[in-house]
């Protein structure tokens, strides 16, 4: 039929567009040519130099470390807005709370950037703390600007499964903090999971705000990646490219399978 | 009683953290946009004298400075055109995509909706940094032109708008597809049938049915589009040329070249008012709107 050979090469077109230029930088990455663009052979070079880059590792490191942390208190504290925002009617300044867990999500990463940045040159003239930038600054920014993600996660869940479940359990003697524990808790876990890798991947990722809001000491692999390609090309970062793009879309479709789990 | 208690904990342990590492250092912004600038460090005054008695030292000439010279307004409204037509060109590849997984059939459709945002998950420098090997001078897509004949030299294709266009369209597609989706999602497809029984075409179904029920998905992705567009950085600066210049450049360079936290932070502020806060209001209104015609 006409319309469903428009269709299948729409969909078709759309996926190349998507998957095109990553399959690009895979292929380059096992080329053994120094100058990226001239083919000169299958090689797996590049790969084996990676792990002898200490500035590469190291940053790699950082970023893990920065990522695993941020992500966790990004998850509690998002947990937390999404709970209240569903089931807890009495909250002062309800739409200033609104505000304040939903304007990260359309703020420009480089206002935001700037603001943390003020913020802590700010708070070291005041109170002496924090004296320079590092790890610990980035941490906080990324945990500013994940809890929003992990927040409308766990609000759409909230808001999609029964209350009369949790009322049910209260009836039969449960209290509030049992009812949490073991009926909430538990229906909104697969949610919890896919929030923290959610944010875990948006920490990783950052540049802009880890630009502005490091310090020495503190390079994380976006800042080292960025540095290295800003205005040429790099084998070495090519073959980073290929296993973190790797590593990525599998934790995207950890991603997928905890946030479907519970849908219908 | 204990749950009282156990709500206050869980409502204001994240109120707390918001205040203080996002309300308080936006307002920061604020108070150094209007401070008067000096040489030093921190290159500003404090907006609160106590020398002779207390004083207000406040000034708007920071937002005067940059409201009356082109090279701030030039690079802002570029951002704008920027962020449109690329909100444009991502509305018109990421509608057609859409709505053909939303009409196929519910294995496939899960399928495909994965496979269009798994993309999104991979490293969003490391996409751009694809972009930079496919339009080198050297790069697949000019030996593809060469091979071709459409072209007998290799084209100059990175470094201009079009390179910073092609990498936005393409990092920000799944933020377009994802809403759209969700609303074509929900809508019954013999409302299509239905038209077409009644004699409209194809032309006029679209423009009659389908386009006017997912209006909000449109609204919703290109929003998603958009603002970030405006503010974007890291894809101007690595496919970009010096032919435009725009809104994030700017402020960057007035920050950590020119030193000029007062202009930088009024920029900021600037853009916040121009672009985050009409959307902050529409969204609180319309979840209250929501909450209310629910109960």
């Amino acid at each position: 039929m006409k319309s469903s050979l428009i269709k299948s090469t729409v969909i078709f077109l759309g996926l190349f567009f998507l998957y095109f230029p990553i399959l690009v930088l895979i292929f380059y990455s096992f080329n053994e040519n120094k100058r990226v663009m001239v083919w000169k052979g299958f090689s797996l070079r590049w790969y084996n130099e990676l792990f002898y880059n200490e500035q590469i590792i190291e940053a790699f490191i950082i970023s893990i470390k920065i990522a695993a942390l941020s992500a966790t208190f990004a998850t509690i504290l998002g947990v937390m807005i999404g709970y209240s925002l569903v089931r807890i009617r009495k909250i002062p300044f309800k739409s200033f709370y609104i505000f304040l867990s939903s304007t990260p999500l359309v703020l420009p990463e480089l206002i935001l950037g700037l603001s943390l940045l003020l913020f802590f040159i700010s708070l070291n003239n005041v109170i002496g703390f924090p004296s320079s930038r590092g790890q610990l600054t980035i941490f906080i920014s990324h945990v500013t600007f994940c809890i929003a993600f992990v927040a409308i996660i766990i609000q759409a869940r909230l808001t999609d499964f029964n209350k009369n479940i949790e009322e049910a359990a209260m009836d039969l003697g449960y209290n509030y903090s049992k009812v949490l524990y073991k009926i909430t808790l538990p229906i909104i876990l697969p949610s919890i999971i896919a929030g923290w890798l959610l944010a875990f991947t948006i920490s990783l990722d950052d540049l802009v705000v880890a630009s502005f809001t490091t310090g020495p000491g503190a390079n994380t692999l976006p800042i080292v990646v960025f540095s290295k390609v800003r205005l040429g090309l790099s084998p070495e970062v090519n073959a980073l490219s290929a296993i973190l793009m790797f590593a990525l879309i599998i934790i995207g479709l950890f991603y997928f399978y905890f946030n479907k789990k519970f849908k219908r | 009683m204990k749950n009282k208690l156990f709500e206050k904990y869980f409502v204001f342990s994240p109120y707390f953290w918001l205040v203080i590492f996002f309300f308080i250092p936006l307002a920061i912004i604020f108070k150094i946009s209007i401070s008067v600038s000096e040489w030093g460090m921190p290159p500003y005054q404090d907006i609160f004298l106590f020398d002779n008695g207390f004083k207000i030292n406040t000034t708007f000439e920071n937002y005067v400075y940059i409201f009356s010279d082109y090279y701030y307004i030039g690079s802002f409204i570029n951002s704008l055109i920027l962020a449109l037509i690329s909100t444009i060109f991502c509305l018109l590849i990421g509608f057609p995509l859409a709505f053909y997984i939303a009409t196929s059939n519910i294995r496939l459709r899960n399928i495909l909706l994965v496979l269009v945002v798994i993309p999104f998950w991979s490293s969003f420098l490391l996409r751009v940094y694809a972009w930079k090997i496919i339009l080198q001078n050297n790069g697949i897509l000019n030996v593809i032109l060469l091979n071709l004949g459409i072209t007998s030299e290799p084209l100059q294709l990175l470094y201009n708008q079009y390179a910073v266009i092609m990498g936005i369209v393409y990092t920000y597609l799944p933020l377009m597809i994802l809403p759209l989706y969700g609303y074509l999602n929900k809508f019954d497809l013999n409302l299509i049938e239905a038209s077409k029984d009644l004699g409209l075409n194809r032309f006029k179904t679209f423009f009659k049915v389908i386009l006017p029920l997912s209006v909000p998905g449109i609204v919703a992705g290109s929003l998603l589009v958009f603002i970030p567009v405006v503010g974007e950085f890291i894809i101007p600066e690595m496919l970009g040329g010096s032919d435009r210049l725009y809104y994030g450049k700017i402020l960057w360079e007035e920050f950590f070249v020119n030193r000029n936290w007062p202009g930088a932070s009024a920029l900021a502020f600037s853009g916040i008012i121009i672009l985050v806060l009409p959307i902050v209001i529409f969204q609180i209104l319309y979840s209250r709107w929501s909450q209310k015609n629910e109960i």
